[in-house]
């Protein structure tokens, strides 16, 4: 296996593929996890303070409509799952692993590997 | 009105066969028992000890963080509260789901692709060493030591309802069994046979769900509405408030900011987790990583509506006054539900996967705390980096022999006690203490050393200090019996002033403010190198810790 040239990573963090890989990742995941936490914030407010409103049935049947909120945190984290996952297997992988050839890959020096015995 | 509480409770407890509970539950160890011999060896270096040789695939590990994750607690505990309380126990599970997004999305990957080993390993990487690491591991040992403990002592409940054993000296004996089991586990089979331990356990403890959720279903012919007025209309139920939220955390203002508080604390506390954290290391790369969190999203989601169902079931098919009056109370729904639906064999096999829940989670926090003591104290910070890893793992599986000591006799001092809230605590003191630090270090490049032990330690302290000044230490009473609900049970002693019972809702916006206020203020000319290969590696995964080739 290759190992990183010392300053193989400065390279790296200041080329602009890297510069657009982490805007790209950013870009996804900073406000999709505003989006949930705010979304679940809206529950948990809802929950501990409009009993009224989370009470009531939906359909004359016993479901109500806390329970269809309470089942909905359910369907969006299974949905923002997978769509993360499509994603990053799309948009994100192949960019971070071209990025990772350039420094790992048989262009990269053979500079001695770091010591297994390293405690970091 | 005592004696007839206590006869029913003795009624209750003769429920079932302990023979045939005791048989399956011996059965599950002697599988698990073979299972880690195997996996133990091809235990060489450290890579294998602490990190099961980095060779699990996502799926594997997925499986193995759901068995990690979904502790007696969630299913036992939850249950049990949505028997009793209705809706307000649903919330829990919420919170612990929705918990895996920040996860998957914010830590999981870049975790992996950054440290070895520990979650010192990631907060260090850039800052001061010595001082950083050591401040994580304080605050990785405390939350593996509330968890433990909260563990252990459940045990103690658990046997006397599921193994029938009354005496306390019987359950002490079947705690140190427990806790030598433990270590057992650990010392013999390192991270790969914890690792397949919780495996075999999670898919028992899914499948068991399952089994009792379609029977439920089955019942009531597969409508929820019917099983939801089946749990309206049992005796001692709280009816039509079992429906919506309120019944367990809406009677005050306080209660409803308690409610809060916890809120924040499940949400922001998992991804802080030392025990969850350490099984991203167990696969390949960041791509399984993201693969077994997306496998444990779907096994824990699916799991929590399963106790859904399983805790309005028990509602509607034993009743909330057979409930309460088990010994176990809220903890004995499912148990008691399994006995109404399938008799003794499958309360055997309920009761055997909720012991072997304790066991493998134990498990986990052991091997965690082993790791975070060897690893980064003794061989990082006592060391200064000089030892061989060996060496460092003969001290890991010491460390082991000493906190399954511990364990056990925490276990046996707290059996019995009010402890329900150590749990709380430690989702407090991970949200507070390392969520934080975690974030800021690998997304915020001016983050210093300064930031990272302000907001470790000051979310650490402020959790432990006002959970001691909190109601659940001293001064809960119940307004009914006048009952002590605290850990000190003299309702004589009265030191409380915080009046919530979980610190979250103050501690982890303070740690976060601490950790910005730390690094603003302070001029620390950062290891610009380190920082680069951190935030390269992170994100791209070169450099990053590959599995062990045998």
């Amino acid at each position: 296996m290759h190992t990183p040239r010392e300053d193989a990573y400065e390279e790296v963090r200041a080329s602009p593929e890297f510069q657009a890989l982490r805007r790209r990742f950013r870009r996804f995941v900073l406000p999709v996890s505003a989006l949930f936490l705010v979304w679940y914030a809206t529950y948990v407010l809802l929950a501990d303070y409009a009993h009224g409103f989370m009470s009531t049935r939906v359909g004359g049947s016993n479901i109500t409509v806390g329970l269809l909120f309470g089942l909905g945190q359910f369907v969006s984290t299974f949905a923002i799952t997978t769509a993360y996952v499509r994603w990053a297997n799309k948009h994100f992988d192949p960019a971070a692993e071209e990025l990772r050839e350039r420094i790992e890959g048989p262009l990269a020096s053979s500079a001695p590997a770091r010591n297994q015995e390293d405690p970091r | 009105m005592r004696t007839a509480v206590s006869a029913a409770a003795a009624q209750t407890t003769d429920i079932g066969d302990p023979v045939v509970n005791i048989a399956i539950f011996t059965a599950f160890v002697v599988v698990t028992l073979v299972v880690v011999l195997r996996a133990s060896r091809s235990n060489r270096t450290a890579a294998d000890f602490y990190a099961g040789g980095r060779s699990f695939t996502g799926p594997q590990n997925g499986i193995a963080i759901a068995g990690d994750y979904l502790s007696a607690a969630s299913f036992l505990g939850i249950a049990g509260a949505i028997a009793i309380y209705g809706y307000d126990g649903f919330l829990y599970s919420i919170g612990f789901l929705v918990a895996w997004l920040v996860a998957l999305l914010l830590v999981a990957e870049l975790l992996r692709n950054t440290g070895r080993f520990t979650m010192a390993d990631v907060l260090s990487f850039r800052l001061r060493e010595r001082p950083v690491r050591t401040a994580a591991a304080i605050s990785t040992l405390a939350v593996s030591f509330f968890y433990l403990l909260a563990q252990m002592a459940g045990a103690g409940g658990l046997v006397a309802l599921l193994l029938g054993i009354d005496s306390r000296a019987g359950q002490n004996v079947v705690i140190a069994v427990v806790g030598a089991l433990m270590v057992l586990y650990v010392l013999v089979g390192g991270m790969k046979g914890t690792t397949w331990v919780q495996i075999i356990k999670a898919c028992l403890l899914v499948a068991g769900a399952a089994v009792m959720t379609a029977w439920v279903l089955a019942r009531y012919g597969f409508n929820l509405s019917d099983l939801l007025g089946g749990a309206v209309s049992a005796p001692g139920s709280a009816g039509e408030a079992l429906l919506g939220p309120g019944a367990q955390y809406g009677a005050t203002e306080v209660s409803k900011l308690n409610f809060l508080s916890l809120a924040l604390a499940l949400v922001l506390g998992t991804a802080g987790l030392p025990h969850v954290l350490m099984r991203f290391y167990t696969v390949p790369s960041s791509k399984e990583a993201r693969r077994s969190v997306v496998w444990a999203i779907w096994i824990i989601g699916i799991f929590y509506l399963f106790t859904l169902v399983i805790g309005y079931g028990a509602a509607a098919i034993v009743g909330p006054d057979a409930i309460r009056a088990a010994p176990g109370k809220a903890n004995s729904a499912a148990p008691l539900l399994a006995y109404e639906l399938g008799g003794t064999i499958l309360l055997g096999i309920i009761a055997a996967v909720a012991f072997a829940t304790i066991l493998a989670v134990v498990a986990g926090l052991a091997i965690t705390a082993s790791a975070s003591f060897a690893h980064d104290i003794y061989a990082s910070v006592i060391k200064k980096g000089q030892v061989s890893a060996n060496a460092e793992v003969r001290v890991a599986r010491l460390t082991i022999v000493v906190i399954g000591a511990v364990a056990i006799v925490g276990g046996i001092f707290a059996n019995g006690q009010n402890v329900a809230f150590l749990v709380a605590l430690a989702f407090a003191v991970a949200a507070s203490a390392n969520l934080p630090t975690i974030i800021y270090s690998l997304f915020w490049q001016r983050f210093t050393t300064r930031g990272a032990l302000w907001s470790t330690y000051g979310g650490l302290v402020s959790c432990l200090v006002l959970i001691t000044f909190s109601p659940v230490v001293s001064g809960k009473t119940d307004p009914v019996t006048g009952a002590s609900l605290s850990m000190i049970t003299d309702t004589g002693v009265d030191f409380s002033w915080f009046p919530l019972e979980n610190p979250g809702l103050v501690t982890i916006p303070l740690a976060f403010f601490l950790g910005w206020l730390g690094s603003v203020t302070g001029r620390e000319h950062g290891n610009e190198k380190r920082a680069a290969e951190m935030e390269v590696r992170s994100l791209t995964g070169a450099g990053a810790e590959k599995a062990v080739q045998h």
